[in-house]
């Protein structure tokens, strides 16, 4: 019996060690003194100092945060509004909607996205980006909330109705406080999501818009440098911050059950 | 007394409305629309310059099926397209492979230890997912340790050097890697619930580790197994950036093939078809899974009936 926890245990660990191993390997060589990613030669920050000065890299950073605080702050509320139709009334169109956008590989959506930016003569751009990152945040946001919704006590909400509560007042009330958790973690999902997304940008940016993940493919696309590595670790520790937030806030994001 | 139950009886459908009315109209118009755009386009004649020629030339509506019978008819296509498969499903392999010794120990281990070891599994598919196919440039590059172990050990077997980078290899790997964790997740949610009493009455009947594992977690396990394989099956399918990035020509997908319609050549009725063969084969293998996953409900009542 212990003999075969051990073996579970060896390859659990090869299996855990594939998936940070790489990750660890970025991060090390982002403080490393050479400008090849082979071996180890000393510290240094240089990478992160030329980063600081890179401009096209602020901008990006810059169109990033943009893009991705619109269409957080959109996505939170269609997003909430979705999930608690899906609770509520059950809606099956909007169900197959909400759920599409990311059950099919992303390139679909971004192709299609295109099609329909050009053919109504829109401009790509940021805008284009951000309505397109909205598209596929409703999801997530709404799958949170409607989790939320169901561990929550819908008989509170009937008695604010029967109590004189106009439905508004009894959703701002009584339902929003309650699934304000399940809200704030869509919401920082929805910032994750769209900050790291690379497939749909790609297709809506059009060519003069650039943001972090489309600088660092045609960074990679041109030469493998550290100052790659030290865009990504910063990125990680952003994404990490966000993470262990909105498990603070909503701790059932994270359980296993 | 008459308009007064009325508006009683549509106030909560207003409300229905209200609720859902946005979110559904945001998505008709940003996810429908365009969707049944693109399966307007792939009937339509590209443009002299790329995208789309007028609907209407001279009076006619231009709608046909020439992209459609050019990729049933010109082969390369169908050959990207099981190559794309062959691809996806040696990473479902892999995955399931590396992902069923992580969720047995999520599942066997205790509540102390449980959440912290899923969130390990989740927390790498939260970073860049650019971030992660870099990763894999530097260990496949040609200057890294293992580049330099791997042709030094074929060195002395009198063998050539092998570049580890822009090859299919690396391309497998990274696949795996980046699709692990939507594997693990289904796996473990299938697992924990398993009933350690079978595996005890198997143990006494005399059942070894492998029979126990074989006959009975295993087959138990399926509809999780089924539930990976397509959040795994499906995205692999359709991506583009991974062979794009660590490929070599040979390794073109349907996703880069797409890519290559769309940016490039700018044949978009063409384009079309491709997505749209993409969809129909996403739809058809998600809902098989579904079909698959439904069927196989029934083995956990059968085993309790064989238990009684």
């Amino acid at each position: 019996m212990r003999k075969r926890s051990a073996g579970l245990w060896v390859a659990a660990a090869a299996g855990y060690a594939f998936l940070y191993v790489p990750l660890f390997i970025v991060i090390v060589y982002s403080f490393n003194n050479s400008r090849l990613n082979a071996e180890w030669v000393g510290f240094t920050l240089d990478w992160y100092d030329k980063l600081f000065h890179n401009q096209d890299m602020l901008a990006a950073a810059g169109n990033s945060l943009l893009i991705a605080l619109t269409a957080s702050a959109v996505s939170t509320v269609l997003g909430t509004m979705a999930g608690v139709a899906l609770y509520r009334y059950k809606a099956r169109l909007l169900q197959i909607l909400v759920l599409a956008p990311i059950a099919i590989p992303e390139i679909l959506m971004g192709v299609s996205l295109l099609i329909f930016f050009v053919m109504l003569n829109f401009t790509l751009g940021l805008i284009s980006v951000a309505l397109a990152h909205i598209t596929f945040c409703i999801g997530f946001v709404a799958i949170v909330v409607r989790a939320r919704l169901t561990g929550m006590d819908e008989t509170l909400t009937e008695a604010a109705r029967d109590c004189g509560a106009s439905p508004w007042n009894a959703f701002r009330y009584i339902t929003l406080p309650l699934i304000m958790p399940g809200v704030i973690a869509g919401a920082l999902m929805a910032f994750t999501l769209s900050i790291d997304d690379f497939v749909i940008t790609f297709f809506t940016a059009g060519a003069g818009t650039v943001t972090l993940p489309l600088q660092i493919y045609s960074m990679i696309k041109i030469a493998v440098t550290p100052e790659v590595n030290a865009v990504s670790s910063l990125l990680m520790l952003l994404t990490l911050a966000l993470i262990i937030i909105a498990s603070k806030v909503s701790p059932s994001l994270l359980r296993s059950d | 007394m008459k308009p007064k139950s009325i508006s009683a009886a549509t106030r909560p459908r207003v409300g229905k409305w209200l609720v859902t009315g946005p979110p559904l109209a945001y998505l008709l118009l940003f996810f429908a629309i365009p969707s049944l755009i693109m399966v307007l386009a792939s009937f339509r004649t590209p443009g002299e310059f790329g995208g789309l020629a007028p609907l209407f030339e001279e009076g006619r509506l231009d709608l046909n099926l020439d992209s459609y019978v050019r990729f049933f008819s010109e082969s390369i296509y169908a050959q990207i397209f099981a190559k794309s498969v062959w691809y996806a499903l040696a990473t479902t392999l892999f995955c399931l492979a590396l992902a069923y010794p992580l969720a047995a120990l999520i599942a066997k281990s205790g509540r102390r230890y449980r959440d912290l070891l899923l969130l390990l599994v989740i927390l790498p598919f939260w970073s860049n997912f650019l971030i992660r196919v870099y990763a894999w440039m530097i260990i496949f590059g040609p200057n890294a340790a293992l580049a330099r172990t791997v042709n030094g050990v074929l060195a002395w077997f009198g063998h050539e050097p092998v570049p580890l980078l822009f090859s299919s290899f690396a391309v497998l790997v990274c696949l795996v890697y980046v699709h692990l964790p939507f594997m693990v997740l289904p796996l473990y949610a299938n697992l924990e619930k398993h009933d350690q009493a079978l595996l005890d009455a198997a143990q006494d009947l005399g059942a070894n580790a492998w029979q126990r594992f074989w006959r009975i977690t295993f087959p138990l396990s399926l509809p999780g197994v089924y539930a990976g394989a397509a959040l795994v099956f499906i995205p692999a399918l359709g991506i583009f950036a991974i062979p794009d990035i660590l490929g070599g020509p040979e390794d073109s997908l349907i996703g880069n093939v797409i890519k290559q319609q769309f940016l490039e050549t700018r044949d978009w009725p063409f384009g079309s078809v491709l997505s749209i063969v993409l969809t129909i084969a996403a739809l058809f293998l998600a809902g098989l899974a579904a079909c698959v996953a439904r069927g196989n409900l029934g083995t956990p009542s059968s085993v309790k009936a064989a238990r009684a």
